[in-house]
């Protein structure tokens, strides 16, 4: 009985909860938008990856090397080009 | 009445007029000539509905061919009115459309759907599967790279054209200053053919991860489909930026939303910086694979399989990665600060490195080899010294600070122009002479092809290198016309003789192939080349099942193998062959998304929404259907095979190479 249960993805949803419970509080308490944001990143890219990993089973066929290159690489052109562009247009203008 | 004034012409002049008469009677003259002579049936029944990566191929490549003629007729009528200083063949309004349109033209519909052609064409025979791995999505990419294309050639004829540059900066694009709805069609066009690319993007991924025959390793892959591969990763990570982008630009024009705007909160400079997000990568999209068919020419036409492999492999991943980290050099004078330019002055001198590698790869597979001077040849060997120099004037643009100088100029123009022609143009045509006879039966005349490459050449050196001198003394680009007391007159007379070269040259292309068509011997066996990797290794023309049995692979040129090292390419039994179903769907889909296109471009919601639910259902029949495919039985494949009157072994393969 104890093969059947689905411990890691019931964990993985009750985590998944309360990291929108976390996230929902920013916007119910009165705090900085630069706290205010922090907390939003990071509990938005925790969300993104559990999501990936408990429920959308990366890394479980044999392929699993291949998907997590490719996420690899997504996030380095997506991080190269937000902050370029902060960078562009914003920092150094 | 009034309704119908929508769709005038802003700027009409004799010229328009006499292209709509033109257009009409060609398409009357094409509806006419396909009833008469009955080939509707044909037509819909081979191509419009047809899966087959082949049929596709050849499709891409007629529409490049249509392209490359339209944006040819825009350069030359640019050249025309810059001959001479003051000259009134076109005024301002034209010249900057035709310059918008030929830029468009010739990236998007021309350049593009030349390297799809390729792909299609090539990668599933070099990797010895029978299909892609998605055909109908396929389909669905052409037919809606078409309706894009369409959709934009119409916008001279109706509505007016795009006039902001191909790259299309805000606020110049914005409603204020591009009053017509020219910017709708730049805007909607591209998103259209841009949805197609991006799933081809995934197709050809999907394709060469999944789909390669039994021993080909990501090692032992031929380097074409190496360069289409990674030219595949770019085009899916690259293209969203530009639907974003473009979704955005849109949004501005037509719903007056207020991204690239300068009032309200808008940034206009954030389209600058996400057209070359996307616009950086596009250039190495185009020139990816364009490297991988040169690395297939001078290796099969020097007789020596290619030099460092592996380096080659590994320069390309760089240049993926460093493709992305280089955008702002086409904007160094925008106004950031100087720390910004020079990370980006590096980054993209350090592009030079990966690139520099292939060069001499290249060379290093020549050295010593038995060089066999035919037209795919020659334009390999013409590309390496002319693309070379334009990559040193690249890392001249690349030095920030003497960017200002070069900004904005005939330079620059001499520059691109200086890559795409030697690297991109000429590896289309010297791939086109090359792959030929694999799907048409018959060889290009060798003759006429050497006049074309000279044609071409010389008129390519004539045409552009004159517009370095003039645009270090400042000749602006885009700029209509000059006055007489510049001097820029001579050069640009030059030029003009250049161009009207290069004219001609593509003129002897389409009589190449109609000479050849009528005189080429047609038993040339399916390896007339003495070629090395796999695509070379099935009948000619290709049957549609492309393998009677699926080849096992050994190297990089394993057929190279087979036919001088003793390598069994095919063993065992032939089998039932699983194949895909013809669909209609994406063609009606391609017709389709063309309405939609039309609507938005003039704000005609109803049949824009109407279109737009004709899209989900048919997204959502396809999700209910059940298709299985076909499958071609032993008997047909053997009498298919039978009447090839070739038997595909590594012992006693046929040897009716061509020597030439």
């Amino acid at each position: 009985m104890k093969e059947l249960f689905p411990a890691k993805q019931v964990m993985g949803f009750v985590f998944s909860l309360i990291l929108t419970v976390i996230a929902l509080l920013v916007y119910y308490t009165d705090m900085s938008f630069a706290v205010g944001m922090t907390i939003l990143l990071v509990t938005a890219f925790i969300q993104a990856f559990l999501q990936l990993v408990v429920f959308m089973h990366a890394g479980e066929s044999k392929e699993g090397t291949a998907i997590y290159t490719n996420i690899l690489y997504g996030v380095i052109i997506a991080v190269v080009t937000v902050f370029g562009s902060l960078l562009i247009l914003i920092w150094d203008m | 009445m009034e309704f119908f004034q929508r769709f005038a012409i802003p700027h009409p002049s004799p010229a328009i007029y006499a292209s709509m008469v033109a257009i009409a009677l060609v398409s009357i003259a094409i509806v006419v000539g396909l009833t008469y002579f009955k080939k509707w049936g044909y037509l819909w029944h081979e191509w419009f509905t047809t899966v087959d990566h082949k049929k596709i191929g050849i499709m891409y490549l007629i529409s490049a061919l249509l392209m490359l003629f339209r944006g040819g007729a825009d350069a030359i009528m640019m050249r025309a009115q810059l001959a001479t200083p003051e000259a009134k063949l076109l005024d301002a309004q034209h010249y900057n459309e035709i310059f918008t349109t030929h830029g468009v033209v010739m990236i998007l519909f021309m350049a593009m759907p030349f390297i799809f052609a390729f792909m299609n064409l090539i990668v599933p025979l070099q990797i010895g599967a029978r299909d892609v791995a998605f055909p109908r999505l396929n389909a669905l990419s052409f037919w809606l790279f078409f309706a894009g294309a369409m959709l934009f050639n119409i916008s001279f004829v109706i509505g007016g054209s795009p006039d902001a540059g191909w790259t299309s900066y805000f606020p110049l694009a914005g409603n204020d200053f591009s009053t017509s709805v020219g910017t709708n069609y730049y805007m909607l066009a591209i998103q259209i053919s841009g949805i197609g690319s991006l799933m081809t993007g995934i197709n050809f991924c999907t394709t060469i991860l999944k789909m390669r025959a039994p021993g080909m390793t990501l090692m032992k892959m031929p380097m074409f489909t190496w360069s289409a591969f990674i030219a595949n990763i770019i085009v899916v990570f690259a293209f969203p930026v530009l639907t974003v982008a473009l979704l955005m630009g849109t949004a501005d024009r037509l719903f007056g939303a207020n991204f690239f705007t300068t009032a309200n909160g808008g940034m206009d400079m954030l389209w600058a910086n996400f057209f070359w997000v996307w616009g950086h990568p596009e250039v190495y999209i185009l020139i990816l694979p364009a490297f991988g068919l040169y690395s297939e020419i001078i290796s099969t036409f020097s007789g020596r399989n290619l030099y460092g492999y592996k380096s080659m492999v590994w320069s390309m991943v760089l240049i993926s990665l460093l493709s992305f980290l280089v955008w702002t050099h086409h904007f160094f004078t925008m106004g950031q600060g100087a720390l910004t330019n020079s990370i980006f002055s590096i980054t993209t001198m350090a592009i030079a490195v990966p690139t520099g590698v292939k060069i001499f790869n290249w060379l290093f597979t020549m050295w010593k080899g038995k060089i066999r001077f035919t037209v795919p040849m020659l334009y390999s060997i013409g590309f390496i010294p002319l693309f070379t120099i334009g990559g040193v004037t690249g890392v001249m643009l690349a030095m920030s600070a003497a960017d200002y100088q070069y900004h904005n100029t005939m330079f620059l123009v001499a520059h691109f122009h200086n890559t795409i022609i030697p690297g991109v143009v000429f590896a289309m045509l010297a791939g086109l002479t090359y792959y030929w006879p694999k799907f048409f039966g018959f060889i290009l005349n060798e003759k006429i092809g050497k006049l074309t490459f000279w044609l071409l050449t010389v008129g390519f050196v004539l045409a552009f290198f004159p517009m370095y001198i003039t645009g270090l003394d400042g000749q602006a680009r885009r700029m209509y016309t000059y006055s007489e007391a510049t001097g820029f007159g001579p050069l640009n007379m030059v030029s003009f003789v250049g161009a009207a070269l290069m004219a001609i040259g593509f003129v002897t292309i389409v009589y190449n192939i109609y000479y050849s068509f009528k005189n080429s011997p047609r038993n040339i066996g399916s390896d007339p080349w003495d070629a090395r990797s796999l695509e070379w290794a099935t009948h000619t023309p290709v049957p549609e099942y492309n393998f009677a049995r699926v080849p096992q692979i050994s190297s990089s040129q394993t057929f190279w193998d087979s036919k001088k090292n003793g390598h069994a390419l095919f063993k065992g039994e032939i089998e039932d062959i699983h194949m895909p179903n013809k669909s209609g769907v994406p063609f009606v889909m391609g017709i389709i998304f063309f309405i939609v296109g039309f609507s938005f471009v003039f704000a005609l919601w109803v049949p824009a929404v109407i279109a737009l639910i004709g899209v989900f259902v048919c997204m959502t029949l396809r999700s209910f259907e059940q298709d299985h495919g076909y499958h071609i039985h032993v008997k047909e494949i053997k009498e298919t095979e039978a009447k090839y009157g070739e038997v595909l072994n590594s012992e006693d393969r046929p040897r009716t190479t061509t020597r030439v």
